[in-house]
């Protein structure tokens, strides 16, 4: 294993043109091609021009990630060519810049390619007229009811009116009606009323999820968005519309009435779905989870994430949450317990110790806890957790750390390889003590978690030989879990853990990148960041030290593991990079 | 003296003309496929050659033929656009959707004589190298499509149409298909996704011009049917011949839509700019003045989409005369009847159909029924045009049932001023707002007088002097 810390594993693409354009009077070199929805290569359009010259240019429909549609007409613009003669050369103005011939008409800068010379303006009188009655007209007919709009706070509408709306409303005719509440599918509520027809669902769902689902029928302003008849919208995806729907017309059954959005805290975080590593942003308040939304990372998951993955987030704020130290079933404080664990690890004869730890840990912990089987000269490995995936971003593997435990050399190519080794020690009485991380060791089959009414997230967890009667032949059994279980239930000394969204941490996905996560909300109870109490155990079994915060901890690792070679929990970023596996 | 020029409709209305290929042959039909079809290559001065296919373009482009649809854009600037190096198959389509109010003149053709627009809509594929072509029927027209139908197996059992075309080698094949009832099917690349069995939403201009990306993404020619049947006579007389009919820049023949308050309503063929908009109305040879005792009002000169003229309204149009440019004033009945012209007095001549109002028309209650029908017809697709027509609409609906207001004239006409000039996706922006513009603007005291009674009526009303059932405001208009 070599390491390599490219951002990207595809090569570079070769170089491409650039070309002047002005932006509001400033000129800028930008390319002549741009990667469109779908990563093709196209002529790069004022939009993305005007992205790059960081100048703002208001929009509805425009989504970089779906196909452009240029429905809703806020991003017009007005512009300007480089004028030619009759030899079609330019002409020049007496100070030698050259004349800029003014289209008569604007143009959408979602879809109108830049060319040479061009001069976009977006600060004109008459674009701000123009956006002004655009922002006029989708708010005739829209109910205006923000009070009780979960978009509120987060809708284009608002956000636009801002910069071009209108103090009061002039329109003193009756509002068109439309469908209110409709069910389309098992997540997904739309209320036909507040939606302005930007087809951003459709087209995510026709050209992203491949479920043409969604469409408009009747004429005008009559236009109504609907699932097809009899066709009921429920792919694993449906709940992106949500996230890409400028306004509040399609909101989310699990999250709506349930919280203000702007009471929520933002959290940088990963989802451990599965292997993928979807980026994703938490939304809490106070200790309380109440949404994951999908974070842009185009080196992993675009701008979207599975519903089964976002809805995967209620298990954290579970009441029966493992929240005490428990030593041989009674109540202990960390230091008592570490310290004793510390000693019968320390006295137990070499090879008489295992570690299952689990491929949901981070990269970091993995890390600590092969330091100890070092140690100990213990034998490891995680448990395998294998489900259906998809075309689009479902890996089959259900761990989302698989490739950190392999390259911290705690499994190998094939997981779950060693559990027979350790289910015929633990037989033979040559393994006294086990010590499992976040593994119901002695489960079996398929496991449903349910997400909603419908959904469940299914993995299977595979055939292995140990068994709860194994258990009971251990010595020692030490086990790290986050909710009780058949195996926390005989363990000797339990330690309970954190959710990722309790602590910080870095996952390597299934092709290698590296990501890190932040700490939304506090655990409960007594329960600590595994990290944290692995350091305490590491120390007082092996006697190193210098991992007390996350940073140290992840840069040790990048100079030990050979893998993580050259990599620093800064130089990471939000993205993460990407390492060979 | 002002007459009528039949070059389209020169035998359709002669006694016992029936619209089968045997009438259509016993006057000379085919022929000009025939000429197409035989058409030999020509040496150029540098050596090469001219194919018979770029022959009749040049004879088009020459011709100065300008669409006939709507727009006026030339036809062979317009085939001149088509992709012939993509590699894809290119497409043509027959717009026989007229659906413009006040529009009636292509019905004439495809009823009295199909065979006329099969020989043009063949003799335009073979120029443009297209082998299959649709004929984009409105499906109001139920008997215009079974005729075309009826016409196209005709043709094809004459070898007209089908595989090695009178043994020249050249196939093509010619299908119907009728629209749902939807004006936006009008527009080309509507009518497009239609013919594509989707809902007619207009394409983002760039990058869906037709003439790159139409038909499934490949090279399209859409052409108005009067157009297609002009391409016949420019094969049979040359494009030099049929520029000298009409004006300058404005040649051939136009069959003008004449409805309304004139006695004798209907079509007309004319050379294109030779008549004036007075002569149309009232000439004997065409609408024969307006009913006794009435005076004109209003004319709306190119279907209902087109800005309205007032009577005795002056436009200073610039003609030549005696070889000299000079700036004329000319009353709006003396305005050619033509495209430039039209354009200069700020309207236009659209799909050629006046519609004359005389002194008894409400004209709030004329724009009110204009603007139920585009707010009726908007396909609903871009934010300014499906918001704005409903709005204008009701507005309107308002105004003519009571609840007027002094300031609707200067509301409506804010209104209409957000929709068009580019800001929609196609030109139903402008279909929708012009007559709306120039009804208020030309119109305003009428606009405003409404308002007023209605204003002052409300306020007896509220002083017990009145009927209480008017003092609600009209409820919305349904569709």
């Amino acid at each position: 294993m070599s390491a390599a810390t490219t951002t990207e594993t595809k090569p570079a693409p070769p170089a491409i043109e650039k070309i002047k354009v002005k932006v509001d009077g400033r000129e800028l070199e930008v390319p002549r091609l741009t990667g469109d929805w779908s990563g093709k290569l196209v002529p790069t359009t004022m939009i993305q021009a005007c992205e790059l010259a960081k100048v703002d240019v208001p929009h509805y429909c425009y989504h970089p990630k779906l196909p452009v549609a240029g429905n809703c007409r806020m991003c017009l613009v007005e512009f300007g060519t480089p004028a030619l003669d009759r030899e079609r050369k330019p002409m020049l103005n007496p100070d030698g810049t050259p004349v800029i011939r003014k289209s008569p008409r604007p143009a959408i800068a979602c879809a109108t390619a830049i060319s040479p010379g061009m001069e976009i303006y977006t600060n004109t009188p008459n674009v701000k007229a123009m956006r002004e009655g655009v922002l006029e007209f989708l708010l005739i007919n829209h109910p205006l009811d923000c009070p009780i709009c979960d978009q509120a706070g987060e809708c284009k509408l608002q956000e636009y009116s801002l910069d071009y709306g209108q103090g009061a409303s002039r329109f003193v005719e009756a509002k068109v009606h439309k469908p209110k509440a409709v069910d389309l599918g098992p997540r997904i509520v739309l209320d036909d009323e507040r939606c302005i027809l930007c087809t951003r669902c459709i087209r995510f769902s026709r050209d992203i999820a491949g479920d043409d689902a969604l469409g408009i029928v009747n004429r005008g302003s009559y236009n109504t968005l609907t699932a097809y008849p009899g066709k009921v919208f429920d792919n694993n995806y449906t709940l992106n519309t949500v996230d890409i729907c400028p306004v509040g017309a399609l909101t989310s059954k699990d999250f709506r009435f349930q919280m203000r959005v702007w009471f929520l805290k933002e959290t940088k975080s990963i989802c451990t779905s599965c292997a993928t590593g979807c980026n994703i942003v938490i939304g809490s308040r106070g200790e309380k989870i109440y949404r994951y939304e999908p974070r842009q990372n185009d080196a992993v998951n675009s701008t979207w994430m599975c519903d089964a993955g976002r809805l995967n987030y209620k298990w954290i704020g579970r009441e029966d949450r493992l929240k005490d130290v428990l030593a041989r079933g009674q109540k202990t404080t960390w230091t008592a317990a570490l310290n004793e664990i510390a000693e019968k690890l320390k006295q137990a004869p070499r090879g008489s110790v295992a570690i299952i730890a689990s491929a949901r840990q981070t990269n970091e912990e993995l890390f600590l806890l092969k330091k100890l089987a070092t140690k100990l000269g213990a034998i490891t490995d995680s448990i395998p957790r294998i489900g259906e995936g998809d075309k689009l971003l479902v890996d089959e593997d259900k761990n989302p750390n698989t490739n950190g435990a392999r390259l911290n050399g705690i499994s190998f190519t094939e997981m779950g390889i060693n559990l027979t080794r350790i289910a015929t020690g633990i037989e033979r009485g040559e393994i006294k003590t086990l010590i499992v991380f976040g593994e119901n060791v002695v489960k079996r089959g398929v496991k449903g978690e349910v997400l909603s009414e419908k959904d469940t997230l299914s993995e299977v967890i595979e055939e292995h030989p140990i068994t709860a009667e194994l258990l009971g032949k251990l010595e020692t059994l030490i086990v790290s879990d986050i909710l009780p279980n058949d195996t926390t239930k005989l363990a000797h000394y339990l330690l309970p853990g954190c959710a990722h969204a309790e602590k910080r941490g870095t996952f390597t996905n299934t092709k290698g990148r590296v990501q890190k996560f932040m700490k939304a909300v506090e655990p409960p109870g007594d329960a600590r960041p595994e990290w944290d109490f692995l350091h305490d155990l590491v120390y007082n079994v092996t006697g190193q030290d210098g991992f007390l915060t996350i940073e140290g901890l992840f840069n040790e690792m990048a100079k030990e593991v050979p893998a993580f070679k050259g990599l620093t929990w800064a130089g990471l970023g939000d993205a993460g990079v990407t390492v060979e596996i | 003296m002002p007459q009528e020029f039949k070059l389209i409709l020169k035998y359709a209305d002669e006694p016992g003309y029936t619209p089968d290929i045997e009438c259509y042959l016993r006057h000379g039909g085919y022929e000009d496929l025939k000429k197409a079809l035989a058409m030999k290559p020509v040496d150029l001065p540098d050596g090469k050659k001219k194919s018979p296919q770029e022959q009749i373009r040049d004879d088009v482009k020459l011709s100065g033929l300008r669409g006939r649809g709507g727009a006026g854009f030339s036809c062979g600037l317009k085939w001149s656009f088509v992709d012939r190096r993509s590699g894809k198959p290119i497409y043509l389509i027959c717009n026989a959707d007229e659906s413009e109010p006040g529009t009636f003149k292509d019905r004439q053709i495809i009823h009295k004589d199909p065979h006329q627009l099969l020989e043009g809509t063949i003799i335009s594929c073979f120029a443009n190298d297209v082998h299959l072509a649709y004929i984009y029927i409105r499906g109001e027209m139920p008997e215009g499509a079974r005729l075309l139908n009826k016409a196209l197996s005709e043709a094809r059992a004459k070898n007209f149409l089908g595989k090695n075309i009178l043994g020249s080698g050249y196939d093509l094949e010619i299908h119907v298909h009728r629209g749902a009832g939807a004006y936006i099917c009008g527009e080309e690349t509507g009518l497009i996704e239609s013919l594509e069995g989707k809902r007619p939403y207009p394409r983002i201009k760039p990058p869906y011009f037709p003439a790159v990306l139409g038909l499934y993404l490949c090279p399209t020619i859409v052409n108005n049917v009067e157009t297609l049947c002009n391409v016949k006579h420019i094969v049979a007389m040359g494009g030099a011949e049929f520029a000298k009919l009409g004006t300058p820049n404005n040649t051939g023949t136009r069959i003008v839509s004449l409805s309304g308050h004139v006695k004798k309503p209907g079509y007309y063929e004319v050379e294109v700019g030779k008549v004036t908009i007075g002569e149309l109305i009232n000439d004997p040879t065409f609408g024969g003045g307006l009913r006794e005792g009435r005076k004109l009002k209003a004319v709306i000169p190119g279907g209902s989409s087109s800005k309205v003229l007032k009577a005795g309204e002056k436009f200073k149009l610039k003609r030549k005369v005696d070889g000299k440019d000079v700036e004329q004033e000319v009353d709006m009945l003396d305005l050619p009847y033509d495209f430039d012209s039209l354009l200069a007095a700020g309207t236009m001549s659209g799909s050629s159909a006046i519609i004359v109002m005389d002194d008894s028309v409400d004209i709030v209650e004329a724009l009110a029924n204009i603007s139920e029908f585009y707010a009726h017809e908007s396909c609903g697709q871009c934010t300014p045009c499906r918001e704005g027509s409903l709005w204008m609409s009701k507005t309107l609906h308002r105004l003519t049932h009571g609840g007027g207001r002094t300031m609707d004239a200067d509301y409506l006409g804010r209104i209409a001023d957000n929709i068009p000039g580019g800001r929609t996706i196609c030109a139903f922006g402008e279909a929708c707002s012009w007559p709306v513009q120039s009804f208020v603007a030309k119109f305003k005291d009428e606009f405003v007088a409404k308002g007023t009674a209605d204003e002052e009526h409300r306020g007896r009303v509220l002083l017990g002097a009145g009927p209480t059932s008017e003092m609600k405001l009209a409820a919305s208009p349904q569709h």
